[in-house]
């Protein structure tokens, strides 16, 4: 396997990726193989066991329903929930049930039924630059990646040209605010603050007001980290988009949710009620350099059908790719 | 959301009213439902598998008691097996060492260590233990000022940022200063790694020779799917786990993450981690964990919080009622005011086993606290008659009842509809086993002396 195959799967460029939208303009440096060997790191030790577990299953075995079986515990590890796994795997049966089959078709096989639940969902950030600027609050509970992946997309836009302003919504974690100033350093976006316990809806009034005066391109508005079971917090928030809304209608034009990939089946209610108590327009998934495979996005796709816009993997402002179906089912699968 | 494992398990066993012991089959259909709740509860799949190999071996055979279904004897089987595997209850922190002891906080990214290092040192200080708090996370921004703004929070030591300084160096500072400044305690914070990264995974390694805790704790999400048993399984084989902190136990996952880690490692789960304020630390229950995974309800909690604050006499008439599907108007009015006395709504039936469908329905119907009292002056502006039955409330008497309460017509129907649903859903209840859903649940569903004896007084 050539690692330029892989990224040409991965980053949806390649001949695997026929069912791909165009290629994404979110980060997509061609040559970074220190986040490959990261990537690959992860995934061999992690699908390591579901590889190694495919591998001796289907060495040319008939595909019966004690296979299938093995096979629907194998995506069950990788977090798609019982359900979809269930249904994944029945699916996968009514078309080559009987087959006799190797370890690598099943795989490809598996790999496409997934791919066919993601690739509608896999829709890069699209930020419309005329609006000056676009609104992206990002949201998520508490230690998901938001304040992180806020500096990698202002570093993404950066990098195209863009100016980019970061508010610190986040009045309320110990240093949250010093935090996210070092991203502002880091990608030299401008930061609007103010002290820790201050009122999260006030600062965001006037970063917005700033990003307006300024004609930024764009606005990151960071928030504090929620639990979605908080009502209290959740109503917050909800003050937060009510006050976006007071300066600008339109606003927030992105509401993304920032989910960690090591989560199970919570996911379901954090989306469920994010999207409901703030209109949720898309999803991140972080932490894809682990070994947690993030299998509960294709139970979200089914169920929410958000756009998943990009995927966090690893630590540094470049550590962000856009979210490829084929090639997340993939590796999701443990082929590649 | 989920079906919680006593519905399930009522199902399955509707239709078996034979007595004796429980027969192979029985219990394999029974462990199906078992597997799948727990799965849902994100309970690894090799420690699902080993668990409910466990139970079978356990409950095949075993004689049904009289006075219990077949399935209230699953139940209490694999809660007991559960409730072993989860591990003894407040297993207290080991300091014993030469002062300072040194405890060591690892885990993945956003776990929340530095949270619990603060929550840590308020406990220990209001064990008259002198702490310090030192980060060693040196690659997250602001990670070193946030530990620091705890320590200040918590009013306990904290070990002085040095910029440029490296995790092993600044272990072997917070010792020295521990040791000449009379601490009891020093925590180590450190950074957030993955299990696979080999050099920072190296770099605790070397943090533990150096610091030679006699705690090193394993601080891990509770909504952490799958991946459990591999991130404890590592962590234990490279850096050696003395305990595991669960943290975001106030959120609504449902925690089987604790069961994988607790299987895999074998080591006690020692804290749950209850809010993001720093008191919010808590010892470990297993047989709160264990209802939980299990969506068996956390019955000790709700008899606890319920005994507070609900009026007993209205909790056992409605209960009474409930037992013969009864409920109208005024049950639902009373419902309002209890739950409005005990909180969140929500969060009450979640604790209720059997009622997480109902919950869901509520949810559906959008009720929460502060829509709450509007309903309750539309109960209010009905006759005592239409309270009593409902069915009278026709066209004209709706404009009357939202007039008198100062609501819409439509409020008045969303309100009706509602109190359909409930009803309905208390029929079902009533018809739920012989002896109803409150006795079944709270007095039936557990042994006595399970740990769920306080439930009588409020089922019955
Ligand atoms: N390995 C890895 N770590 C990540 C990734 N994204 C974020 N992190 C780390 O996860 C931790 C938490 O990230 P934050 O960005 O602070 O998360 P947050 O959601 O802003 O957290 P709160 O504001 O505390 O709720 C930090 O240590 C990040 O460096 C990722 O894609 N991979
Ligand atoms: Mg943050």
């Amino acid at each position: 396997m050539s690692k330029k195959g892989f990224f040409g799967r991965l980053l949806g460029g390649g001949a695997a990726a026929d069912a791909e939208p165009a290629p994404a303009p979110v980060p997509a440096p061609e040559t970074e193989a220190s986040w490959f060997a990261r990537m690959k790191g992860g995934l061999s030790k992690s699908s390591s066991r579901l590889t190694q577990g495919l591998t001796d299953l289907f060495t040319k075995r008939k595909l019966d329903d004690e296979a299938l079986e093995e096979l629907e515990e194998l995506l069950i590890t990788a977090d798609l929930g019982v359900a979809t796994a269930g249904r994944v795997t029945r699916r996968l049966a009514k078309s080559r049930f009987g087959e006799d089959i190797d370890a690598d078709e099943i795989k490809a096989a598996l790999a496409e039924e997934i791919t066919a639940i993601l690739a509608p969902v896999a829709r890069p950030l699209a930020p419309d630059f005329s609006r000056k600027p676009h609104v992206v609050l990002v949201v998520g509970v508490n230690g998901s990646g938001k304040t992180t992946t806020i500096g990698k997309l202002a570093k993404h836009y950066r990098d195209q040209g863009r100016t980019v302003l970061l508010a610190a919504g986040d009045t309320f974690r110990a240093a949250a605010v010093e935090q996210l100033k070092v991203w502002g350093e880091r990608t030299g976006c401008p930061v609007i603050a103010r002290d820790t316990g201050a009122d999260a809806a006030g600062l965001v009034f006037d970063a917005l007001a700033q990003a307006q005066a300024e004609g930024a391109d764009l606005l990151f508005i960071d928030t504090a980290g929620r639990l979605q079971n908080k009502t209290d917090l959740m109503d917050e928030l909800k003050k937060v988009v009510r006050v976006i809304k007071k300066n600008d209608e339109s606003a927030p034009h992105d509401v993304l949710l920032v989910l960690d990939a090591t989560v199970g089946q919570n996911a379901h209610s954090q989306v469920e009620v994010f999207k409901e108590m703030v209109s949720v327009t898309g999803l991140v998934l972080t932490k894809l350099d682990g070994t947690a495979r993030g299998g509960v996005l294709v139970a979200l796709a089914e169920k929410f059908g958000l756009p998943v816009h990009a995927i966090g993997v690893g630590e540094q402002a470049g550590d962000l790719r856009p979210f490829a179906a084929a090639g997340f089912a993939r590796s999701l699968v443990g082929l590649e | 959301m989920f079906e919680s494992l006593s519905d399930r398990l009522s199902k399955v066993f509707a239709k078996l009213t034979g007595r004796g012991a429980l027969s192979e089959a029985d219990v394999t259909e029974a462990l199906r439902e078992v597997r799948l709740a727990l799965l849902e509860a994100d309970v690894a799949l090799s420690v699902v598998k080993d668990f409910v190999a466990r139970v079978k071996e356990r409950a095949v055979g075993q004689e049904v008691v009289k006075s219990v279904s077949p399935g209230q004897m699953v139940v209490k089987i694999v809660h007991d097996e559960l409730i072993a595997t989860l591990g003894a209850e407040g297993v207290e922190l080991n300091l014993a060492a030469v002062p300072p002891a040194v405890i060591l906080m690892v885990g993945l990214q956003g776990s929340g260590k530095t949270t619990t290092s603060g929550k840590l040192a308020v406990r220990l200080k209001k064990d008259r233990k002198k702490v310090l708090l030192a980060s060693l996370d040196v690659y997250r921004p602001a990670a070193q000022q946030q530990l620091e703004i705890l320590a200040r929070q918590a009013e306990v030591g904290a070990l002085p940022i040095v910029m440029g300084e490296m995790p092993v160096a600044i272990a072997r500072r917070a010792l020295d200063v521990g040791r000449k400044e009379g601490y009891d305690v020093v925590v180590l914070d450190t950074a957030g790694r993955l299990h696979i990264d080999a050099e920072l995974m190296a770099e605790v390694a070397a943090v533990r020779d150096v610091a030679k805790p006699v705690e090193t704790l394993l601080v891990a999400d509770a909504m952490t799917g799958q991946d459990a048993v591999t991130l404890a399984r590592e962590f234990n084989e490279k850096v050696g786990v003395t305990g595991i902190v669960l943290t975001r136990v106030d959120g609504d996952s449902r925690g089987g993450a604790a069961l994988s880690m607790r299987a895999v490692t074998g080591r006690p789960i020692k804290f749950l981690g209850m809010g993001e304020k720093l008191d919010a630390l808590e010892p470990f229950h297993p047989d709160r964990l264990a209802g939980r995974i299990l969506g068996m309800g956390d019955v000790v909690s709700l008899v606890e919080k319920a005994m507070e604050t609900v009026d007993q006499d209205e909790a056992e008439r409605l209960a009474k009622r409930m037992e013969k599907g009864k409920f109208d108007l005024n049950d639902m009015l009373s419902q309002f005011r209890q739950v409005e006395k005990m909180g969140d709504l929500k969060g009450i039936l979640g604790m209720l086993p059997g009622m997480g469908k109902m919950a869901d329905q509520l949810k559906d119907a959008k009720i929460d606290n502060k829509v709450m009292g509007r309903q309750k002056a539309i109960i209010l502006s009905m006759t005592p008659g239409e309270r009593r039955n409902p069915d009278l409330i026709k066209a004209s008497r709706k404009k009357r009842i939202a007039a008198g309460s100062g609501v819409s017509i439509q409020d008045v129907n969303k309100l009706l509809k509602q109190y359909q649903q409930m009803a309905d859903m208390m029929k079902k209840v009533g018809k739920l086993g012989q002896k109803g859903l409150m006795r079944h649940g709270l007095g039936g569903l557990m042994p006595p002396g399970g740990g769920f004896g306080g439930g009588k007084r409020f089922g019955r």
